[in-house]
């Protein structure tokens, strides 16, 4: 009834079974799209043209890529240590709330805005970071020094954050006389560069889209990630933790040490939401802006297999998906852009939950089924 | 008189508030006690609203809408056991699928049907539960002094999948405690190959567990839906599957305490609501969002074993393996 775990050669496992999974998943949503009497080959032309088919197209289909990019990484670093991090979208709202709280300290400081501007956005983007590691510090702590599971702890903590930040919006960082919840501006050398200003100089014209810096900042962090796991001594000892913790502490690696620290670089990499978002887009703080960004982040950790190339390619399948399905929806109003959620959602139990079932198909189908 | 009357109202929406949180809480203690973590109660509770909301409104009975609720959130607990049981995935992993996979398509398919941002059209008449009153509810009101208002405002007046909610409670203590398919229950959680040894199926039990786990769901997202309110919003349940899980653990896994604790947290909803925007001498504007955050707190104070200490059920979350 059950199935014995399948030996399967490196790539049918890295690349053919998360190809399959996908497939699957994209086949389930043309089910549902069939479901509600749309064409799903139409849906899916109008969702490539619209996520695709333009430069500004594309641009929004990069800053969507943007969040999902440092969403999965944020999941993967810490899976590498053995940890499911699902408190993406907690740390990200902290981290949002720090660079707030930094912007409007800055605010306060024209004389060093004038002088030294330079360092406004830098200082953002680290208070930003700090407040992601920092409240993701705690249920690593917890989990290292008091054993409560790390998976309940973020979950409790996303719950707060979210309150938290309701009321800092509206008692103390909120924009006074503002019905919205939100905060005052940011100071205009604390934003990040729109990507179309960016490349302007170089004679690159783009049409104006929320596409910004913090986009060359995913790649880095793509790269980052890579050399922290699989290039540094910290690298390996969090994927010894990860593999074996016990074997771990007998080749002198702290398990406590590893978990506490992984998941302070995993809340780092979930704050690169509130860098792209609130530094990078809205150039103020709102209510909501994490958006489900987070939980998606689980779906890309999972597709890329942790591996910061399958992240970004995850990632950017989130995002066409994402731009895709806000044009789709404009087009075809009874598909919302609520599908991309049920096809992250299908997905992830494909990849995750479901991997023995996928893995046993691929087997099958390269004549190794005997194997289990 | 008038602090008795404050004090009957409040109570009244403790326990409204805390009732789809005691049929998450009963449905997370079946699948945690029978070793299988559910994270997806709010995602199943969800469904079942949507379920409840459209089968009610198509018919025009709530109870055609409770069956339709519980068949939805059942449909999506078997999912998970064919995951978390048959395939022996990740639960957690499994568990955020569902409630994405739920928070996804009510949206998708309300909005579809209805085309109204994913709402379902209000509903009226015997479409919605009414409210039960209880024999001698009005009689003893006026007759009883205090615990007569009491009677009628507190444990009268509430829909029938309300009372559904507060007899699992006993059912969940009784089935879990003395009787013999209990046992194999919580032996199923501790150690499930002394289970195995003695010829019963593991993973039947777990399928039980889970089926019984999406009933309760059911129940609760149906009274979300269609006695609460009438008629399905989107994120309807708003974190109630996640406190529900708070309230599994600060009750230890436990039926009794775990009613305690989703009353408790039901009298916090309540507090916060009737404070809202209310200044009190001495302490100014309470700032509703930490009484909010206080069941989440709490359960991470909890959990770090700072207050007493929670101890799952020893196979929880574990996958079971014959062959070894």
């Amino acid at each position: 009834m059950s199935a014995a775990p399948v030996e399967l050669p490196r790539w049918a496992d890295n690349a053919v079974v998360p190809l399959v999974s996908v497939t699957a998943a994209l086949l389930v949503a043309g089910l549902v799209v069939i479901g509600i009497g749309e064409n799903p080959l139409e849906a899916t032309a109008l969702l490539l043209r619209g996520a695709l088919g333009s430069a500004e197209g594309i641009g929004f289909t990069l800053y969507y890529t943007t969040n999902f990019v440092f969403a999965g990484l944020a999941v993967a670093v810490a899976f590498h240590a053995g940890l499911f991090n699902i408190g993406g979208e907690g740390q990200a709202t902290v981290a949002g709330i720090c660079a707030a709280l930094a912007c409007a300290a800055l605010s306060a400081m024209p004389g060093f805005l004038s002088i030294a501007g330079f360092l406004a956005a830098p200082l953002a983007i680290l208070a930003a970071a700090a407040g992601g590691a920092a409240y993701a510090f705690i249920p690593g702590w917890l989990q290292a020094k008091r054993g409560s599971h790390v998976v309940i702890t973020t979950i409790m903590l996303n719950f707060v954050a979210a309150t938290l930040i309701v009321y800092l919006l509206r008692e103390v960082i909120g924009k006074v006389g503002s019905m919205q919840p939100e905060t005052p501006d940011f100071p205009a050398q604390a934003v990040l560069t729109p990507m179309h200003q960016l490349l302007a100089p170089l004679g690159i014209k783009l049409p104006s889209t929320p596409l910004n810096s913090a986009f060359l900042l995913a790649l880095m962090a793509l790269v980052a990630v890579w050399l922290l796991i699989w290039r540094t001594r910290l690298g390996y000892a969090i994927r010894t933790v990860g593999a074996n913790p016990r074997a771990a502490a007998y080749a002198g690696i702290s398990p406590a040490a590893v978990t506490m620290i992984a998941m302070a670089i995993s809340g780092a990499l979930a704050g690169g939401l509130a860098v792209n978002e609130a530094l990078g887009v809205q150039h103020r703080l709102v209510l909501d802006f994490t958006a489900g960004y987070g939980f998606v982040g689980i779906a890309v950790a999972l597709m890329g297999r942790g591996h910061p190339v399958g992240v970004g390619l995850a990632a950017l399948l989130f995002g066409v998906l994402y731009q895709g399905g806000a044009e789709l929806s404009f087009d075809k109003p009874t598909i919302t852009r609520d599908m991309v959620v049920v096809i992250g959602g299908v997905l992830i139990l494909f990849a995750g939950a479901l991997d023995g079932l996928f893995r046993r198909m691929v087997a099958l189908a390269l004549g190794r089924g005997g194997a289990g | 008189m008038d602090w008795l009357q404050t004090c009957a109202v409040v109570l009244d929406s403790m326990v409204r508030l805390s009732i789809p949180l005691i049929c998450a809480a009963m449905a997370g203690l079946w699948s945690e006690k029978a070793g299988v973590v559910d994270i997806g109660l709010e995602g199943k509770m969800l469904i079942a609203a949507f379920a409840a909301a459209v089968a009610a409104f198509a018919t025009g009975s709530a109870w055609l809408g409770l069956g339709a609720g519980i068949l939805a959130s059942v449909l999506l607990a078997l999912l998970h056991g064919f995951a978390a049981i048959t395939w022996r995935g990740n639960q957690i992993v499994s568990g955020v699928a569902i409630n994405m996979l739920a928070a996804g398509l009510t949206v998708v398919l309300g909005n579809a049907w209805y085309g109204q941002g994913g709402r379902t059209p209000p509903l009226e008449g015997a479409a919605r539960f009414g409210e039960l009153s209880l024999p001698f509810a009005s009689w003893a009101r006026e007759h009883v002094p205090a615990l007569g208002l009491l009677y009628d405002e507190v444990i009268s007046g509430h829909a029938a999948p309300a009372y559904l909610a507060f007899f699992a409670v006993p059912a969940t203590a009784l089935l879990l405690k003395r009787t013999r398919f209990g046992l194999r229950i919580r032996a199923v959680g501790e150690n499930p190959a002394a289970v195995d040894t003695a010829g019963i199926s593991v993973a039947g039990l777990r399928y039980a567990a889970v089926a019984i786990c999406g009933l309760l769901c059911g129940i609760g997202g149906t009274y979300l839906a269609v006695a609460q309110s009438a008629g399905f919003l989107p994120q309807m349940t708003a974190g109630r599957g996640f406190i529900a899980l708070a309230a599994v653990i600060f009750a230890n896994w436990r039926p009794w305490p775990a009613l305690g604790a989703c009353l408790l947290f039901g009298l916090l909803d309540a507090v916060a609501i009737r404070l809202q925007g209310v200044s009190l001498p001495g302490i100014g504007l309470v700032p509703v969002e930490a009484i909010q955050a206080l069941p989440y707190l709490m359960t991470i104070v909890l959990l770090a074993g700072f207050i007493g200490r929670a101890i799952p059920p020893k196979a929880s979350g574990i996958p079971y393996v014959k062959e070894r």
